[in-house]
């Protein structure tokens, strides 16, 4: 295990350290709130030489993606960080980012989208890009975004993947609360994430290539997203891999899905992010009452874990799934029916109800987990059946 | 060594190389794109000065010289763009222009 040093500070002053001790030789940014710190804190870095990172100020995140693809291109290792409109701003270069295969590594500040304009936390930045072919991480805390951050790099250059990743903290909770870290010493880092070694460098002159390219070639642009399938549904195991060795130089645990409590659950909560802490609070407080209560966190979204989570939830006799974003029209949020579809190929049906909640940054009082966990209980007693998808908390 | 794309038509989704990169330089001559056209440059050697400037402005490859004189068009690489009919000067003596574009197929015999 290496040397760590106990720090207090915020989530987004941890992002923008891992991302200089992973040596980017480009950034390309666009400030917005909550993101704004983490570009702020590695503008510092380069104007005070604490990293070789070129810095370019764009005009947009329109601009940011653009010059992200065009330096991974190129053949550097590079980094971003955006949210919200800023993500959605960028929204066709994620998938050129995806499609040409680079390996760009980008922490989103989730925060909502506007109508009405709100700069508070909730997930529908993050999953109205989930479809872009980005392998997408979720933080619960400050140490797991600073984590998620250096293992991102490792699993986005991995030959079996050459896919952007996108590392996601909850803006605000996560992104400004200060929080306490472990941070490892800068040489570690370095040596975990290693060097960059592009298969196809534009730069690489005694090996010249083109990239962007018409998919005339054959006519094959069916058959690339094929490869980007495949990529994908590689990174599952990247991820386990990369998390475990990280695992054993941090000495903290990884996995695509984190449980607690879920050995014998009766009643369980699914989730993403920062509630996962709320969650496991009051779960920990109805274990002490004599109820079997777990938590399922999912760190891993997208390639999305269902072998992990049927297996999870097997056995378990009422589950709720928290969704921070809207699917509107749908039978529920999005890790509602990524869940739900995990769970179709159990002989034995698990109760599923699924709650939205905490949209636009909307407080997650610990009442309304426990009500949560009480209609579980309801379900399992037999005295309410499980309803369709809830609105958790408006008024 | 070559890339050979001769069979990439039946290639598998995991022989073409990751994110449509095309891995090697100088290939763009083995493409053929004489397709998209739906014009062609036609040139009168009698009124052509060889002054060279179609073969510099052309876009592609598709002025064919021998030594230092215009000899061809090159129609498997000629997209019809027409700039070299728009940089060919008059030339004072036929009042005109030694390269022309003419409707693609239309003037070619059998073609309706």
């Amino acid at each position: 295990m290496a040397e760590q040093t106990t720090v207090a500070t915020t989530g987004n002053v941890l992002v923008a350290e891992a991302m200089r001790q992973c040596k980017p030789d480009v950034m390309a940014a666009y400030p917005i709130t909550p993101q704004t710190t983490i570009v702020e804190e590695f503008a510092k870095f380069a104007a005070n030489g604490k990293t070789h990172a070129e810095y370019v100020t764009v005009e947009s995140e329109h601009s940011a993606m653009s010059a992200c693809v065009g330096a991974s291109a190129a053949g550097a290792r590079v980094m971003t960080a955006t949210c919200s409109q800023g993500l959605a701003l960028m929204w066709e270069e994620l998938y050129i980012a995806s499609g040409l295969r680079l390996p760009i590594v980008m922490a989103n500040a989730n925060r909502a989208l506007a109508a009405p304009i709100n700069i508070h936390c909730d997930h529908s930045d993050a999953m109205g890009a989930r479809d872009a072919g980005w392998v997408m991480l979720f933080a619960e805390t400050a140490q797991e975004a600073y984590d998620n951050t250096i293992m991102s790099v490792r699993i986005a250059e991995h030959a079996d993947v050459m896919l952007p990743v996108m590392t996601c903290l909850d803006g605000f909770i996560t992104t400004h609360s200060i929080d306490r870290a472990e941070m490892l010493d800068d040489a570690s880092v370095t040596e975990f994430v290693g060097e960059y070694t592009p298969r196809y460098a534009l730069l690489d002159t005694d090996k010249p290539v083109s990239h962007g390219n018409f998919s005339g070639l054959g006519g094959a642009y069916f058959e690339f997203k094929k490869q980007q399938r495949t990529a994908m549904d590689a990174a599952l195991s990247v991820v386990k891999s990369v998390g475990a060795e990280f695992s054993a130089l941090a000495g903290r645990p990884f996995d695509v899905v984190e449980g607690w409590g879920m050995d014998d659950a009766d009643v369980a909560i699914v989730v993403i992010g920062s509630t996962a802490g709320n969650a496991r609070h009051v779960a920990r407080d109805l274990r002490a009452k004599g109820v079997k209560a777990g938590v399922l966190k999912i760190r891993c979204f997208r390639p999305f874990p269902s072998a992990e989570i049927r297996e999870a939830l097997k056995g378990v006799k009422a589950v709720a799934v928290l969704d921070r974003s809207e699917s509107f029209g749908a039978e529920g949020g999005p890790v509602f029916l990524e869940v739900k579809s995990a769970l179709y190929d159990l002989d034995a049906r698990v109760p599923l109800v699924n709650y939205i909640y905490g949209l636009g940054g909307a407080d997650v009082r610990l009442e309304l987990i426990e009500s949560v966990y009480a209609d579980l209980s309801d379900i399992v007693s037999g005295t309410a059946a499980p309803s369709a998808m809830q609105y958790l908390g408006t008024r | 060594m070559k890339w050979d794309i001769s069979r990439v038509n039946e290639w598998k989704s995991e022989e073409f190389p990751p994110g449509a990169v095309i891995p090697e330089g100088g290939n763009s001559h083995d493409y053929n794109v004489g397709g998209w056209r739906s014009e062609r440059p036609v040139r009168d050697d009698k009124a052509c000065t060889q002054c060279l400037l179609c073969w510099i402005f052309c876009p592609d490859t598709a002025v064919v010289l021998d030594g230092e004189k215009v000899v061809d068009f090159d129609l498997e690489h000629c997209k019809g763009c027409g700039i070299c009919a728009n940089e060919c000067p008059t030339n004072p003596k036929f009042g005109r222009k030694a390269i022309e574009m003419i409707p693609e197929g239309c003037e070619l015999p059998g073609v309706k």
